[in-house]
């Protein structure tokens, strides 16, 4: 190497050839930079979720209880019977429910936030989106317990109002009923959507934010009414962000197994099938397939979100 | 009419009514740890005492589970935080291939349901022989909290001027006098929101932590025996708020670190580098 | 006189495109060199090869003499003003000028010594505990000027550094650079859309369209001997004439340019062009008078006192032969 005019004396030192032969070889700089991050990911996370795949492909022996370690899809075809199926659809009508009912409450919310709110209030209102996202699953969770407890607030305000044949009217409704709140459908829904609403308020919020003041002033200029520019300009716009909250909301209600357990009716969602057949079944293989559902119902919804460009809002 | 005018009564009433759903219930927790009632959840509190504090105060399986949890968000927040900025440093240099990949695999282990990542690290161990212990419950930890350091650190790498890191070079500093002298003092409260997002998610993470931990119990795990098998109702009370209590500074702190950067830059009008080439 | 910079056949190819193609060019020692383009031009990818943030795809760069391919930015002895300045936030002004010194290991007390006299040269003396928040426009470009001149560079490049200051305050540090310059005695290499600003500071200019340097020469020869149409438009508001309408004129049958203040209007008489005023603009000290010649339109500066005939009037135009120049081509 040819030695460089007014080259400073510093430059001689081991840590500074180093540096320069990571600025003669970026590429190498960059593969070093990821060698940690991604063994670490790609051997403890991926390798992980690499060997679970592989069991959901054994099977267990029904006579001696043992996993079988030879290729099969007899697990796969388990997972069909009436049984297994009904709990796959139910998560799976759950987690529809929960993500359309959040984007719903969290429209508003967002788009308060995003572009009416000024100042402290807007601080506030993003403070307030974010301190329920980050905060205690478990806190929440147990809030509810109180909240739908029979001796609990909600019995006691609806007995305030006199409003207690409403309730058990709703409760009556066959399917998503039952003895009370705490037990039923319903309860699990509140929960469930109660838990993950946050992650839908901020991608929407920051979708909004993206939106320039102007596009919507432009359209209320060119005649439209308040109805008009929320259905064509706003809510086209905040879609993307949509999108985004409910690959959380979606995906996250279909691994859950805590909060139907503490707070629903005895029939099993995935998550508690998993824990069940992994833990005291011992049916690691059928614990696998059962994981499997929700990955590639995921993988089929990211991909449907990616051709609509929602990974630019995240 | 102007569309910014005003917001219309319904949305005005709608968004409050939001937030109101997403904190009054947490906030009822505060009122049940001073009720006098201990066999159920009686509301309205028939009457309100201050001695479950020191109930709580006295439990050792509370103050175990505490510090078990403490410790592993601490170690596993800095794990986090040295793999996240790896990886968000290599990402904001020039484009390269498999970028995409990397991107999603550092987001999957939150984009997949927990449960996922729990019962497959549960079996890798099984299948590696690693006996479950405080290590296996960090290592879960860990790996979903690079994605939080990860995010925070690549937010800022793409707010901080890439003329600053060739002014730096310009002036003569090295590779790593740029990282020690520029890079680090920019990034710094950035990293430092992210780990206290990846301390409060890791510090109240149950999922995972139920298919990673052995007979260890982190104050979660404690939490979730009480909800399943409800047998010290106020001490669970007083608990629930504590974890309320401890994860909201974290919280807050993160947001004024991360709000103090965004000011910054809005202060700075820098235009963007515009560049001609 | 010694090259500071020379460009050996450079092409700088992102993907398809070629952002530096094919440049041959060399920058003497100690002179203010302006390097004027359109955006997009490929001027300051020129300029960032010689910072070494670049690479040449094909040729090389060469400074003071030796091939520059492997020595990173860091070992380089240019140093650079950024069109944004690129001050570093979390510094003090004084912090950030010490920076180069810092970095090479002088002792504190020595580089805020440094400082401190780099911050008299630009004229902003005791501003060493401002955070360049505080700054105006024209002040952090003045701390950014000093940050640079503090570490002695052989070679100055300033990428469009005047870009965000306003007219007035762009105008005094057109005059303060080029004054700095001078005293310095070091080369300045400066990348600018302004022909203006170009014209004015520089010793010697390159004109670059398309990753091509179209011609360099002195501002003098840029101006009055354009190479081609392009120079012509882009250096200031030339008339071009087409082959024909320069035949028609007395001119040899070639693309030529014509500068409106070479050009005299009268009522009849001997001639070059014959047509009718069209416009007239009134810039100050002077006129702009655009004049249809029949088909194409030639404009005139004029003194705002002297007489003018009527809009419509028939009127005769009349210049020197010299200034009928013929370029190269189109």
């Amino acid at each position: 190497m040819k030695a460089a005019p007014g080259l400073p004396a510093a430059q001689a030192s081991a840590l500074a050839r180093l540096s320069d032969a990571f600025w003669r070889h970026p590429r190498i700089f960059v593969a070093l930079l990821l060698l940690l991050p991604l063994s670490w990911l790609g051997v403890v996370y991926i390798g992980s979720l690499s060997a679970l795949l592989l069991q959901s492909f054994f099977s267990i022996d029904e006579f001696s209880g043992l996993v079988q370690y030879e290729f099969t899809l007899k697990t796969y075809r388990e997972l069909l019977t009436p049984s297994n199926f009904d709990i796959i659809l139910r998560t799976f009508l759950m987690a529809c429910a929960v993500t359309v009912a959040a984007s719903i409450i969290a429209f508003p919310i967002a788009l308060f936030a995003a572009k009416y709110a000024r100042g402290r209030l807007k601080a506030l209102f993003y403070l307030g989106a974010m301190l329920p996202l980050w905060s205690s699953y478990l806190v929440k969770i147990y809030a509810w317990k109180l909240i739908l407890a029979k001796e609990g607030i909600i019995n006691w305000v609806v007995e305030a109002l006199g409003l207690k044949f409403l309730l058990e009217l709703i409760l009556s409704t066959p399917v998503i009923g039952g003895n009370s709140l705490s037990v039923s459908y319903i309860g699990t829904f509140i929960v469930l959507l109660y838990v993950w609403l946050p992650f839908m308020i901020l991608p929407v919020q920051a979708a909004l934010e993206r939106v320039p003041r102007n596009v919507l002033e432009a359209t209320a200029d060119l005649g439209a009414s308040r109805g008009q520019a929320l259905r064509h300009v706003v809510l086209p716009l905040a879609l993307p962000g949509i999108v985004a909250g409910s690959i959380f909301t979606f995906s996250l209600t279909l691994g859950d197994y805590i909060v139907p357990q503490i707070i629903g009716s005895s029939r099993r969602f995935i998550g508690q099938a998993v824990y069940a057949h992994q833990g005291t079944a011992g049916n690691i293989p059928l614990a696998a397939a059962f994981a499997v559902v929700p990955i590639l119902i995921m993988a089929v919804y990211l991909w449907l979100a990616k051709r609509r460009g929602a990974f630019d809002a995240l | 009419m102007r569309f910014d005018s005003k917001p219309s009564l319904l949305l005005k009433a709608s968004a409050v009514a939001g937030l109101m759903f997403l904190h009054l219930p947490v906030l009822l927790i505060f009122l049940y740890a001073f009720t006098t009632e201990d066999k159920s959840y009686e509301f309205p509190p028939p009457g309100y005492t201050v001695k479950w504090f020191a109930a709580t105060w006295n439990r050792p399986d509370v103050w175990q589970a505490l510090g078990l949890s403490l410790k592993v968000a601490a170690a596993s927040t800095a794990i986090a935080i040295i793999l996240g900025t790896l990886c968000a440093g290599a990402m904001s240099r020039a484009r390269f291939f498999g970028r995409e990949t990397i991107s999603l695999l550092v987001i999957l282990p939150i984009a997949l349901p927990g449960i996922i990542t729990g019962i497959s690290l549960r079996s890798a161990f099984n299948i590696a022989e690693i006996p479950f212990s405080t290590l296996t419950i960090i290592l879960g930890h860990a790996t979903f909290c690079i994605v939080v350091v990860y995010n925070n650190a690549i937010a800022r790498f793409r707010r901080i001027s890439s003329s600053l890191f060739e002014a730096s070079a310009d002036l003569g500093a090295s590779g790593f006098q740029t990282f020690r002298h520029v890079l680090l003092p920019n990034l710094g409260t950035a990293l430092l929101a992210g780990g206290m997002l990846a301390f409060a998610l890791s510090f109240d993470e149950v999922i995972v932590t139920t298919f990673t931990a052995g007979q260890q119990q982190t104050l979660p795990i404690w939490m979730l025996e009480e909800l399943v098998r409800p047998r010290q109702r106020p001490v669970t009370n007083v608990v629930a708020m504590v974890v309320v209590l401890v994860t909201l500074l974290p919280i807050l702190g993160a947001y004024y670190l991360t709000r103090d950067g965004e000011r910054e830059d809005a202060d700075d009008g820098r235009k963007s580098g515009n560049r001609n080439a | 006189m010694a090259a500071a910079v020379e460009f050996d056949n450079v092409t700088r190819r992102f993907g398809e495109i070629a952002a530096v193609d094919g440049i041959d060019l060399s920058i003497d020692e100690g002179v203010f060199f302006a390097m004027l383009g359109p955006s997009g031009s490929g001027k300051t990818t020129c300029l960032r090869l010689i910072s070494g943030f670049e690479q040449p795809t094909e040729g090389h760069v060469r400074i003071f003499g030796a091939n520059s391919e492997r020595i990173p930015p860091n070992a380089r002895p240019v140093n650079t003003v950024f069109q944004d300045y690129a001050l570093f936030p979390h510094l003090s002004v004084r912090d950030n000028i010490a920076f180069g010194p810092m970095v090479r290991g002088v002792s504190k007390r020595n580089r805020y010594a440094e400082a401190s006299r780099a911050l008299d040269m630009v004229a902003l003396t005791g501003f060493d505990l401002r955070s360049p928040r505080q700054l105006s426009g024209g002040q952090r470009q003045r701390v950014a000027l000093a940050r640079a001149l503090v570490n002695k560079p052989r070679v100055l490049l300033l990428d469009e550094p005047l870009g965000a200051l306003d007219l007035r305050l762009r105008e005094q540090m057109q005059d303060e650079l080029k004054a700095l310059q001078k005293s310095l005695g070091i080369t300045f290499i400066f990348v600018t859309h302004d022909q203006g600003e170009a014209l004015s500071m520089s010793d010697r200019l390159a004109v670059v369209n398309r990753g091509k340097i179209v011609q360099v020469g002195t501002p003098e020869e840029i101006y009055s001997r354009p190479k081609s149409k392009f120079v012509a438009d882009f250096v200031g508001a030339s008339n071009v004439l087409s082959p024909e309408l320069s035949a028609r004129s007395g001119g040899a049958a070639a693309w030529s340019s014509l500068r409106p203040e070479f050009v005299r209007i009268s009522r009849g008489g001997h001639a070059n062009l014959s047509g009718k005023i069209r416009a007239v603009k009134y810039l100050g000290a002077t006129r702009r008078v655009t004049v249809d010649v029949g088909g194409a339109e030639i404009t005139a500066l004029v003194e705002a006192n002297s007489p003018l005939p009527s809009p419509d009037s028939p009127v005769g135009l009349s210049w020197s032969p010299e200034a009928l120049h013929a370029m190269e081509s189109e």
